[in-house]
């Protein structure tokens, strides 16, 4: 057992030229305005702290515990990241854990790794981040329910990001990989955010000043609430109506007759879908707004009880 | 314990050992650059580029097989291209009825998959071979040459030493859960699942701490050793004949696959 991987990282040749330089280019941009902004607010002290940082961040994947059924849930630690480090600090951190799995472990590929690190490593800090920030100036119980369920949502949007890349390289077939990929992620990212709610509540009770005032923690922008929100609004309106929506691709396949997504996506909300409004993107949109409520309910629920024991 | 399992690099002091990294840096990337241009079902230019990864192996003197061994890496990931067969428009192949679904296979679909299984299997054995026969250290160095930000190449040189450290750290707190994690035959140790994760929230909490606490000792130690905020390295590298070598007779070979993949 070295650490485990995480069924995102997208090994080369599965997505196409076009997809991957869009990527990277996407990815660049972003590393360049964190490296920009860390160099100028912070101290060379910086340095080894992030690169210490992302070192914990490749261990911390490491720990697990056993869910139902021979699974285990883990870390990926972006949105923990970009809570106890501020957003730009751990963009470059993340973005040097997911370099490290791809250029030495081959846990993802190369031309690719500009869409994996996007996946993985700066959109989950975003939401992460963004959510976090909303929370300011309330208590620490919402913090951390907060934080639980942005750590929920970046799992989400990763898997997202990667379903959507996959199509639009002609890999993978929409309707069932965005059903596919989110059912299989929404048990993942459960144990991302009750990991992520623990280890904030640890690190609270035993060094609140990491996260309080004058820390990295609080160093970002309102902006990034924008961003936030922007990006998990985006995923939760997105999700349901790629997989309901089809285009160029999508109609070929629906006109040949085998588009049928209610197989691969019965979960909880049994193919998305609320029965009285029958199959329509308005019926998805309503069940992806309703299982959000669910998992916010089940966090607020889950932070209270652990702010309780503690 | 010392966790040298994560090293990669297998010493040797073949042709391949000694080229330069940026060399092999780059043609590594453009093997999978090539991979990835190559069109659905260039069977020609796939076994092409197979022969060049052999040719590339038998350099490493690691042996033909080498990289073949841990090539199988990326297969779990085959499970979301299958969902290509059925999406690709073309020559219906079948029809499969899986309770209210129809799959319907075409040609052109699974000949997209093939494709991108071997891409994939070919793409990832060069990065294998990559860092079997160059040491992390220097692939970074490389990097650094090749203007990726220095700042990134640095944290990665951090991540990288002391990765070991860390994942010590994380082994012995795994194991003091273990050692107070008893079980009656047949029972499941510890509590619910919420109660599992609340310690192994502990556990990443606790390591979080250990390793921020740590990274000021290891600032104060460098500064003490006279850091700047750079690190520096004692091994420049250099680009010599055989380099150029090596480098153009890769370059040819990877453009004849290209051209034979597009008669």
């Amino acid at each position: 057992m070295h650490y485990s991987p995480v069924a995102m990282h997208i090994p080369d040749g599965f997505l196409s030229l076009a997809i991957s330089i869009i990527c990277w280019t996407v990815t660049i941009i972003l590393d360049g305005i964190a490296i920009s902004r860390t160099n100028k607010s912070l101290g060379e002290r910086q340095v080894p702290l992030m690169g210490i940082m992302a070192a914990f961040i490749f261990a911390a994947q490491m720990i697990n515990f056993p869910v139902a059924g021979g699974t285990s849930g883990h870390l990926l630690g972006g949105a923990l990241a970009a809570i106890t480090l501020g957003p730009w600090a751990a963009m470059l951190v993340m973005t040097s854990v997911i370099a490290v799995q791809g250029l030495l472990f081959q846990d993802g590929g190369l031309i690719v790794m500009g869409a994996n690190i996007l996946n993985m490593g700066l959109i989950t800090v975003i939401i992460g981040y963004g959510l976090y920030r909303a929370t300011f100036g309330r208590s620490q119980g919402v913090k951390v329910w907060v934080a639980g369920v942005a750590a929920w949502l970046s799992v989400m949007a990763g898997a997202l990001l990667t379903s959507l890349e996959l199509w639009l390289s002609g890999t993978a077939k929409l309707s069932i990989i965005i059903p596919a990929m989110l059912g299989v992620h929404a048990l993942i990212g459960l144990g991302e955010a009750l990991i992520t709610v623990a280890a904030l509540s640890f690190v609270f009770r035993t060094r609140p000043d990491l996260l309080g005032e004058g820390s990295a923690s609080v160093k970002g922008g309102r902006g990034w609430i924008l961003a936030g929100v922007l990006v998990a609004l985006t995923v939760v309106l997105l999700s349901p109506l790629a997989s309901v929506n089809p285009d160029g691709l999508n109609r070929v396949a629906m006109n040949l007759g085998f588009f049928n997504t209610a197989h691969f996506a019965s979960g909880l909300l049994a193919g998305y879908k609320i029965p009285f409004l029958g199959n329509t993107p308005v019926s998805k949109i309503a069940a992806g707004a309703i299982g959000l409520l669910v998992v916010l309910g089940l966090a607020f629920l889950a932070g209270r009880a652990l702010q309780k024991k503690s | 314990m010392h966790s040298d399992v994560f090293d990669r690099y297998h010493h040797g002091h073949s042709l391949l050992h000694r080229l330069d990294a940026r060399v092999k840096a780059i043609v590594t990337v453009a093997f999978i650059l090539s991979n990835v241009l190559l069109p659905d079902g260039a069977w020609t230019a796939f076994i092409l580029a197979w022969m060049f990864l052999l040719i590339a192996n038998l350099f490493s003197q690691l042996g033909i097989g080498f990289t073949f061994k841990r090539s199988f890496i990326a297969l779990p990931f085959a499970l979301v291209a299958v969902t290509a067969i059925f999406s690709i428009p073309g020559h219906p192949l079948a029809e499969w009825h899986i309770g209210t679904e129809t799959l319907i296979p075409t040609d052109a679909g699974v000949l997209r998959f093939v494709s991108i299984l071997i891409r994939s299997w070919l793409s990832v054995q060069m990065a294998i071979l990559l860092v079997a026969v160059t040491e992390f250290p220097k692939i970074l160095h490389a990097l650094e040459h090749l203007h990726v930000p220095s700042i990134i190449t640095t944290i990665i040189a951090f991540l990288y030493r002391y990765l070991f450290v860390l994942t010590d750290e994380v082994m012995r707190l795994l194991r003091a859960r273990q050692a107070r994690s008893a079980a009656a035959p047949g029972l499941r140790s510890g509590g619910s699942v919420r109660w599992q994760a609340r310690i192994a929230g502990n556990m990443a909490g606790q390591l979080f701490l250990r390793s921020y606490e740590r990274s000021d000792r290891i600032y104060n130690a460098m500064l003490s050793r006279g850091y700047k905020g750079q690190l520096m390295t004692m091994h420049p590298l250099r680009i010599t004949r055989p380099d150029w070598l090596a480098a153009m007779c890769a370059f040819i070979f990877l453009l004849l696959i290209q051209i034979l993949g597009r008669l």
